[in-house]
Order: C-alpha cells, then structure tokens, then sequence
C-alpha cells in the first residue's frame, strides 16, 4: 500500500482583510468579499519566502511520523513564487530536514498545481521502489499585482506530504491528470507579477480542468461521489469550489473540512496541500478523500485517498485551524513592507 | 623587568572632526605628547598604534606604517595593535612589555580612529565587528544590542531600573564639562536620557557612547630615563590583560564581565594594591551598563549593587571612587581605537594634577579599565605618581 | 553581492539544523560546532549533536538602529536563547509580539530569512525563534 505517511502544513502569521484591500483601491470591500467569498488572506512576514514556509512544512511532516529524514529519497517543491529563478528550494529544504546527500528531487512550477504534480512524482517512484520515502510540498508566497483582482486572494502557506509504503495514514487508491494548453493565468520571464485572462480563467480553464479531472477518476475508478467523505477542490477563491461542486452534485458538508480559502485566501501550489491538510487533521479511519488540484496553463490532478487507523498516530498539533486561528491582520502599509510592494527599499 | 613611566600625553580634541582626517588625528595627538615629554624624535625607538576598524571606516589599512610615516619617524618599527575598542589599551600594554622587558628604551604609543567618514549604519557594522561575526552580527545584532542584552539581564537579576543606568551618563556628562578635550559640554538630566528614544531596549540613545573622530599619545620610557624627560613621569604599576568567550551567549555570567574581573585581580595582585586603594578610574562606558558592570567586576562595589551606587552619587568626582571624570566614552566620545590611550591620559593628568575643575583631591592611585568587544578582551592599568 | 556566500554554506548545519559538538571525553555540548573542546583540548573527541529546537528567551533587546541589511526589519527582538540542553545562543526572535516577549517565555526555532544580500545575492537562511 503506498499513500501519505506524514504531512505538515504551515500558513504564516499575518493576515490581510479583503475589504482594507479594497478600500486602497476605491472598491467596496463588502461586496469584493462577497463576490470572491473570501474575508482575508495569509501573509507570509519579511523574513519568509516560499522555500523557508517549505521547510516549515517539511519539518511538521518529519516532525509527526517518525521517519529517518535520511530515508528520504526525493524531495520536490512546487510554487510560483520561487525565490531564485535557478537555485532550488528542494536542496535547501534537504539540507534543513537533515535529508542530504542521498536524495534526489527539484522544484516544480505548474501554477497552482505544482504541489500535487510532485505528489504524483514521488508516488510513482515509491511505487517503483526507487525510493522508501519521497516528500512533496506546495508552498507559496503569491503576489497580485496591485490592483489587480488577484490581489485580493493571493496568499502565503503550504504543506508537505511524505509519501511511502509503511505506516500509511491515507492510502492513494488512485490517481490521473487532465491537462491541455491553456494559459489562463501566466507570468512572463522577468516579470515580477502574474497576468491573466480575467473571466476567461472560469469556465474553459477551471471547471473544465477540474471536472475533467474528476470525472476522468470517476471513470477509471469507477466510483460514485457519494462514495467519499471529504471533497477537496483547488480554491482560487471561495466561489469556484462550490460551483465545480454543484455542477458534480456534491453537497457542501463533503466540502466543509477542506474549505480554507475564505480564511486563507490562495495559497497557489500551496492551496490543494493545505486543504487536504486540514481534512487529514479531522479524517476518521475508512474515510475517503476525492482531491483536484489545478494549476493555470492549464491541468488538474485528480486523487482518491482512503484513510487508514494510523492516521491517529501522526495526529500531532499544529493542525491548519490552529496556523489559521493564530492572526495578527495588518494593514496595506504593513503588507507592502512585506512583500516589497514599496519599490523604493 | 624594570619600571616603566609616562613621560608625555596629548590628545586632539575628540568629536565629529569633519576637517581632520585618520593621518592628520595621529600626527596632532602624537606631535603633543612628544612637545609634552621633551623627547627628540630621533630619539623614539618604536611605535604602538591601536585602531580597531580604520579599514572599515576609512578603507585604509597599514596603520602602523601610516603612524611612523606621517609622524615622521621612518625608518623604527611601527606596530598596530587591534583588540576592538580595547586596541588603545593593549596598545598601551604592547608599548609597557616592549619597554619593561628592556627590548626599547622610548616608544611612541598611540591610539586613533576617525569614524564619521562613513554613514551610522556602516559604523553600526564595523563597530559589530567587535563581538562575534559569524553567530551574532550575522544574525541581526548591534554591538548596543549586546550591551542591551546584558542591561535587561542585569535589571531582571537585580530589580536595577533604566533611571539607575541613566544616571551614569548623567554624571559622565556633568564631568565632561570641565574637559576641554570632550565631545560634550552639555549637562543632561535623567528625564533627558529616558525621553532619548531606545536604540536596543532598555538602552536609550543617551546611555550610549557617540561616534567619535580622535586620537591620542603618550610616550614610555623606563622608569630610570623618565627623570631626563619631565619633573612629572607617572609611572605604569601594573598592567593585566584578560580574555573570554567571543560571543556573548557563551559567557558564564550576562551580569559580569570574567576577563574584567580577572584582569583586575591580577592588575591588584600586580600592585600590591585593593580597590580601595584607587581614588579615580577611568572605566569602559561604552553604554551606561558597561560603566555598573565595570565598577563591580573591579570590585568597586559588590555585584548587584553598582546601579544603585551610581544613581545615589558614590561615583562622583567627590565621592568613594570618582568614576570617568574624562566624561567617559560617553561624553568624552569614544573614538574607539583612541579611548584606551585617552584613559591613560587622564590617569596622568589627575595624578599630576593638572585635571582643572574636575581634579580628583588626595589621588594617590589610578585605574584605568579598557573593554573589547562585549567583553572578549579587557586591559587594565594601575597608574602612580613616579615622583 | 554573495559576498559571504561560502560562509552562508560553510555553516547550514549550524543555522539549517541546529548541529552543534558534543566532546565525548568530558560530555559536554557545544554550540555552534567547535573543532576542539576548550575543556579537555587534545583528548578531547567532538561529534556532532543536534540542538534541542525549544527553549526560552535568557535576556532580550528590541533593536531599532540596525546594520545595513536589516533596516526594513525595524523594529525587531533579538535575544539569548536559553535551549532545553542549558546551551545559549543569540537569535532574533521571528513573529513574537511585544507583549509575549519577557525573560522565561518559551520560544522554538523557525525557519526564516536571514539576509538577503540586496536582492541578487545569494538568500542567507537559518534559525530564528519565535515565542510559543
């Protein structure tokens, strides 16, 4: 049996509200909200970046399970917000966890599905035997360009998956991809911030991908979705996710564990990740667990997850409500700092 | 090992010396303490240079070829001498080995740094340079957060209070006003301290030492020779050096400084002498906790008790033991690689009673106490009239 | 810049991990790695040892002047870490608000930004603490 063994997720401290976002900008913060679903979003501090929010998430993971960080065989991050354009975040998550030299691994970047993508590398080569343990993490620090309407969801988190053959915690039962060329959402070289196709991102690249992906799973498993407990569908913000929902009759309650981004925001390659997370915190053993990613350019991962009795031995505090309870808000000012959006500093 | 006097002193005026710069510090204080001493340049067999960080604020290295350059002395041996901001001290100390063991007969010892030729933040850097790099400046410390830390771990250890720390800059700021040479002619209060604004909480800008241009000299001899130079030579009774951890978090203590301690026990030892026996000390206020620290480890006071002693006056110019009447680093300024040789300076001028206005009455022994780093290295001196 | 870039590498596992020495002759910890034990020197035998990652905040300071690349930082703590093993060592403190931050409270390590060598150099990362 091959699934996750451990896992660990981190969301930064800071939160900013929709609504002060808006206010900068002259727009209705209620009815921004309201619209996008979301009332705020994570904001890593000026001391983080996507590769240290990796290590974080790694160290959880290692943190829970009990697993020689030397035993692990490959490491793969996935984000769109990279520190370097070359230099890789895996090495340094490697070498934070205590995982080096006899490892393998590299950053991945497909939008906001990277982190499931390493999530499928890591499972085929420890189905293959290449390795005992692989890890795959999600982990973003996105940035809207201000004023832009991704600015109001673009978020800071992740979380790590170690996948194995021992101690499973959820089993992946099975898993498939649906991607085609479609750039909805892109970041040209040298460009510090994302572009996108505005309501072109809805129906031919979000729902046709992530129904495209389920119901390819369905079809190849052959289930029903009532067969699953939890439901976890990328949330780019709070609305898409219901509506992909809705359009496969899957009640919101399957949703529920799972539904972050209202509180979070999105987190990119981090989002997916993180709500599986959450859902891995509350899961009781039998559970199963329908998980599409999508990543802009455009693609989903599609995975089923049925979770195991050792699930309660990896139960271990800091859960994802915990990270999203513990907020200090700031305001846009603070935000800019932050994330150098002041171009002077 | 023989007796070892100084027979001549001068130092610059110290302060933001915009029209002076490192050459031109060097050649003022070491042209006076030669007029001072009488001594003939030819005659002068070596020099001793401390200087911290010339290199990071000035970008020129090579000092000691700088000082017998400039001061035209070529062709002796020049030395620079670096120990943080204790490089004037162990300066001084280099010169009294090279002349006690019979090595020279003369040397030239100076001190300087010239520190406002780069902006606050590089000589926040360099300055940093004084603890350790690899552990506490790359890992976001100040050298006043070092200090900091050991502020609020002596307040937490010993109820002391921000007033009490501020009362040493109160009191170094008084005694700086009948020096000519201090950066500071102005009194301040214990109010302004506290409305001063922190730097590293709970030290404030006025519990800390300014950026400071100077330079100061002094001329040794042997104690035999010192009679053909001057009426006045005051001589070197004991001189102690001591070492510890260079980071501050693998001390023992945050509350005293071990190599001070140590280096003042083994200077009394030296001596003959107790702390009692010492009526004024120039000590390393390079922060107002410095000063508390610096007057236990000596043994001026017990340990815990030195802030209180402070803030009630038993460290005036009048009181049990007249502490920095210079103004201290604090209010004399502390051109770092200068402020050891400034120190000893002092000493001289009280002992020969020249210290107008702020001369300390009956003096009979003074004690000079020198700090590198947050207490990695620490100089002390014993001075006596040789006369 | 990259000016420190093999000072950076040299000590990951310091900063990365929390690796500091143990000396096996004499038992005692050291932290960062020590190539000799100052206390039995030439008998001395180092080995590496991981640092407890929690402990608790020794002595603290609230910085507000500071070097050249940490200004945007301003105000920040930094503090000496008491760790669970009696070892001190100096940290910043990462994400800890002022009203949390006295001498006892319990800190744990994190994972952060150290320097960033003016944006095209390589990023220093390594160990901050941030109270619990």
């Amino acid at each position: 049996m091959v699934g996750i063994v451990s896992y660990g997720a981190y969301i930064p401290r800071y939160r900013i509200k929709v609504s002060d976002i808006a206010r900068v900008w002259g727009k209705d913060g209620e009815h921004v909200s309201q619209g996008l679903r979301v009332k705020e979003k994570a904001v890593a501090a000026i001391d983080e970046d996507s590769c240290t929010i990796a290590v974080e998430t790694a160290k959880q993971a290692l943190g829970r399970a009990d697993i020689d960080p030397r035993n692990i065989g490959a490491i793969f991050v996935g984000s769109e917000s990279k520190p370097f354009a070359v230099n890789p975040s895996a090495s340094t998550v490697a070498e934070a966890i205590g995982a080096v030299p006899n490892v393998t691994g590299a950053d991945l970047e497909f939008a906001c599905k990277a982190g499931t993508a390493g999530m499928q590398a890591v499972y085929g080569m420890v189905k293959s035997k290449m390795i005992k343990y692989g890890m795959a993490i999600g982990a973003d620090t996105a940035q809207g360009k201000p004023n832009d309407a991704l600015e109001f969801t673009a978020a800071s988190g992740g979380a790590a998956f170690i996948i194995g053959d021992q101690n499973v915690i959820a089993e992946l039962e099975d898993t498939c991809s649906f991607s085609t060329d479609t750039p909805d959402f892109w970041r040209r070289a040298h460009q510090e911030f994302p572009e996108h196709g505005g309501r072109f991102t809805a129906e031919p690249a979000y729902y046709k991908h992530v129904i495209g992906a389920a119901e390819m799973l369905r079809e190849k498993m052959g289930f029903d979705y009532d067969d699953f407990d939890h439901v976890v569908f990328h949330q780019p913000n709070g609305k898409f996710p219901l509506r992909a929902a809705k359009k496969l009759k899957i009640p919101f309650e399957k949703l529920s564990a799972g539904y972050i981004s209202p509180v979070v925001g999105n987190t990119y390659s981090g989002n997916v990740p993180l709500a599986l997370s959450a859902v891995l915190d509350i899961a009781k053993p039998g559970e199963k667990i329908l998980v599409v990613s999508y990543g802009s350019g455009a693609g989903s991962d599609a995975f089923s997850f049925k979770v195991t009795p050792n699930i309660k031995k990896v139960r271990k505090a800091p859960f994802v409500k915990d990270f999203i309870e513990d907020k200090v808000y700031i305001d846009y000012a603070i935000y800019a700092k932050f994330r150098k959006k002041i171009k002077s500093i | 090992m023989r007796d070892v006097a100084i027979v001549g002193a001068g130092m610059t005026k110290f302060g933001e010396l915009w029209d002076k710069s490192l050459r031109e510090l060097v050649v003022e204080a070491g042209a006076k303490a030669i007029e001072d001493a009488n001594v003939e340049g030819r005659d002068i067999e070596a020099i001793f240079g401390g200087c911290m960080a010339s290199g990071a604020l000035t970008g020129q290295e090579h000092v000691g070829a700088l000082l017998a350059d400039h001061l035209g002395l070529n062709p002796i041996p020049s030395t620079r001498v670096e120990s943080a901001c204790a490089s004037g001290g162990l300066a001084l100390r280099t010169a009294y080995t090279a002349v006690a063991s019979g090595m020279y007969d003369i040397v030239a010892v100076g001190g300087v740094e010239k520190m406002t030729e780069v902006s606050t933040a590089d000589v926040t850097r360099a300055l940093g340079g004084a603890g350790d790099q690899e552990w506490e400046l790359f890992n976001g410390a100040t050298f006043p957060s070092l200090y900091a830390l050991m502020a609020r771990r002596y307040m937490f250890e010993y109820g002391a209070t921000e007033e009490q720390l501020a009362a040493v800059a109160v009191k170094n700021h008084h005694n700086a006003m009948s020096n000519p040479y201090a950066q500071y002619h102005r009194e301040i209060t214990i109010k302004d301290v506290m409305n001063s604004g922190y730097i590293a909480s709970p030290l404030k800008l006025l519990d800390c030492s300014p950026i400071t241009d100077g330079s100061a000299a002094v001329i040794l001899t042997s104690m035999d020779k010192a009679k053909e130079y001057t009426s006045k030579p005051i001589k070197i009774r004991a001189s102690a050096q001591a070492s510890d951890s260079l980071a501050l978090s693998d001390r023992k203590s945050l509350t005293s400084i071990n190599a001070a301690r140590v280096a003042a026990q083994s200077a009394f030892k030296q001596a003959g002498l107790s702390p009692k026996d010492i009526g004024m000390a120039e000590v390393h206020d390079c922060f107002s906790i410095a000063e508390i620290l610096a007057i236990e480890d000596i043994g001026f006071f017990k340990r815990g008790e030195g802030a209180r002693a402070t803030a009630e006056g038993r460290t005036a110019i009048d009181g049990e033991i007249a502490v920095n009447t210079s103004g201290g680093l604090k209010a004399c300024g502390h051109p770092v690689g200068a402020t050891g040789i400034k120190q000893a300076i002092e000493a001289v001028w009280q002992l020969r009673g020249e210290a107008s206005g702020r001369q300390v009455k009956d003096l009979e022994y003074a004690l000079t106490h020198n700090v590198g780093g947050s207490g990695a290295s620490v100089v002390v001196h014993i001075f006596e009239r040789g006369y | 810049m990259g000016e420190n870039l093999p000072l950076v590498w040299r000590k990951m596992p310091e900063r990365y991990r929390l690796v500091g020495s143990k000396c096996l002759n004499c038992g005692r910890i050291y932290f960062p790695r020590r190539k000799i034990c100052p206390h039995c020197r030439r008998k001395g035998k180092i080995v590496d040892i991981k640092m407890p990652e929690k402990g608790k905040i020794y002595s603290f300071s609230e910085v507000h002047s500071a070097p050249p690349g940490f200004e945007n930082e301003l105000p920040y703590f930094v503090a000496i870490v008491e760790l669970q093993n009696g070892i001190k060592l100096f940290s910043m403190l990462a994400d800890s608000p002022r009203n949390k931050i006295r001498i006892g409270a319990p800190v744990k390590m994190v994972f952060r930004k150290i320097t960033e060598n003016d944006g095209k150099g390589i990023i220093a990362y390594g160990y901050k603490f941030k109270v619990l």
